[in-house]
C-alpha cells in the first residue's frame, strides 16, 4: 500500500515542482494526472502499483468536494445582490456547454469514423 | 458548546451527513436529492444553527479537502487505460472541447449582461466551467470578483452533476463518450465524479474534457472577451 501512496503523491509533488519552476498558472494536480498517465504508458510505473489507491480515491471523488463547497456560506451576501443573473446565466451557459461539446463530438465522431472506414475500404480494394 | 466545533466532531458530521444524503438518494432515486447538494445544505444548516463560522469548519474540512488533489492525480489511471482509444479520435475530442469552451465563455458573459448583472459580476462568471484554481486565476487577470468565481464554479459543478446526463439525453446526445466528455467540459471534476459513477472508463473522457477545457479557457478567455468588447 505504501508504494501506492508514494506514486500518487510523487506525481503530485512533481506537478507542484513543475508549477514552481515554470511559474505557470495551472493546477499542479492536473499536471500530476498527465504525468501519471505518461508514466503508466511508458511502463515506468506498473498498473498494480496504483490501482488500489486510485480506485479508492476515484470512488470518493464527489465526497472530497463537500468541505470546499461549504464555503458557499461565506458568499451568501455577494450572491444575494445579483442572484438572478448569476444563477440564470450559469445554468443557461452550462446547458450550452453540455450540448455544444456533446453534439459536436457526436457529429465529428460519426464523420471522422465514416471517413476512416472509407479509407480502409478503398485500400483493401 | 466547544464540543460542537471540535475538529473530530466536524469531520464526523461531514462523513455522516454525506452518508445520510447518499442513503436518501438510494432510497428515493431522485435527481434533485443530489448527495453533494444535500450534505452541503445540512452542514451549512448545522454551522449556522450552532453559530460556527466557516473558518472553524474549514480547519477540519481541510483534512477531507486535502484528498481532492491526489484524487485528481488518480484520474490518470482511467485516462491511461483509454489512451489508445483516445489517440484514435483525438481530433474530434479536441475540436468539440474547443467549441464547448468558446460557446461557454461567450454565453455566460452575454446572458449575465442581458439579465442585468454588473460588469464585474459578468467577468467573474466567464471561467465557471473549469476547476477552481484555473477559474480564480482567470478572474484575477480579468479583474473580476474571485470569491464570486468560487461560488459560480461550485454551483456549475453541482448543477452539471445533477442534470448533465439528463440534459444530454433529452437533446439527443446518446453516445456515452460524447456525454462523458461534455460533462467533464461543463462541470469539471464534480461532473467527472458523476461520469465515474456511470462507468469507470467514461471517467477518462470526462477527465480529458476537464483538462482540455481548463487549457482552452485559460488561453482563450481574454481574447474572446476582447472580441466581444468587454
Amino acid at each position: 500500500m505504501l508504494i501506492q501512496f508514494i506514486i500518487i503523491f510523487g506525481c503530485l509533488a512533481l506537478g507542484e515542482l513543475f508549477v514552481w519552476l515554470t511559474g505557470i498558472k495551472f493546477p499542479s494536480c492536473i499536471i500530476g494526472m498527465i504525468l501519471l498517465t505518461i508514466f503508466l504508458k511508458i511502463k515506468l510505473i506498473k498498473y498494480e502499483w496504483v490501482n488500489k489507491i486510485s480506485n479508492f480515491l476515484l470512488e470518493n471523488l464527489a465526497f472530497f468536494f463537500v468541505p470546499p463547497s461549504v464555503a458557499l456560506m461565506k458568499y451568501f451576501d455577494i450572491i444575494k445582490a445579483e442572484w438572478l443573473p448569476i444563477i440564470l446565466a450559469t445554468v443557461i451557459s452550462t446547458i450550452i456547454v453540455l450540448i455544444a461539446s456533446g453534439w459536436t463530438h457526436q457529429i465529428f465522431r460519426k464523420h471522422f469514423f465514416n471517413k476512416k472506414e472509407d479509407k480502409n475500404g478503398t485500400s483493401k480494394k | 458548546m466547544e464540543l460542537l466545533k471540535n475538529s473530530f466532531v466536524l469531520v464526523f458530521i461531514t462523513f455522516a451527513f454525506y452518508y445520510l444524503a447518499k442513503l436518501l438518494q438510494k432510497k428515493t432515486n431522485s435527481v434533485l436529492l443530489n448527495p453533494l447538494l444535500i450534505s452541503i445544505t445540512l452542514i451549512i444548516l448545522y454551522l449556522e444553527f450552532f453559530g460556527i463560522d466557516y473558518e472553524t469548519y474549514h480547519e477540519s474540512g481541510q483534512m477531507i479537502e486535502f484528498w481532492l488533489k491526489p484524487a485528481v492525480v488518480a484520474l490518470g489511471v482511467p485516462l491511461y487505460k483509454q489512451l489508445t482509444s483516445i489517440k484514435k479520435q483525438i481530433f474530434p475530442l479536441i475540436a468539440s472541447s474547443f467549441v464547448g469552451c468558446v460557446l461557454g465563455v461567450i454565453s455566460v458573459v452575454v446572458f449575465a449582461n442581458i439579465l442585468g448583472a454588473s460588469h464585474a459580476v459578468s467577468l467573474s462568471l466567464a471561467s465557471k466551467s473549469v476547476t477552481t484554481p484555473i477559474a480564480m486565476e482567470i478572474t484575477r487577470i480579468l479583474g473580476g470578483i474571485e470569491s464570486l468565481t468560487t461560488v459560480a464554479v461550485v454551483f456549475t459543478g453541482i448543477f452539471g452533476g445533477m442534470f448533465g446526463f439528463k440534459i444530454l439525453q433529452w437533446c439527443g446526445v446518446t453516445n456515452p463518450i460524447s456525454q462523458s466528455l461534455a460533462i467533464g467540459m461543463a462541470a469539471h471534476a464534480v461532473g467527472t465524479s458523476k461520469a465515474l459513477e456511470v462507468g469507470y472508463h467514461y471517467g477518462a473522457y470526462s477527465s480529458l474534457g476537464l483538462t482540455l477545457n481548463g487549457i482552452f479557457t485559460a488561453v482563450c478567455t481574454q481574447i474572446i472577451l476582447q472580441i466581444l468588447g468587454f
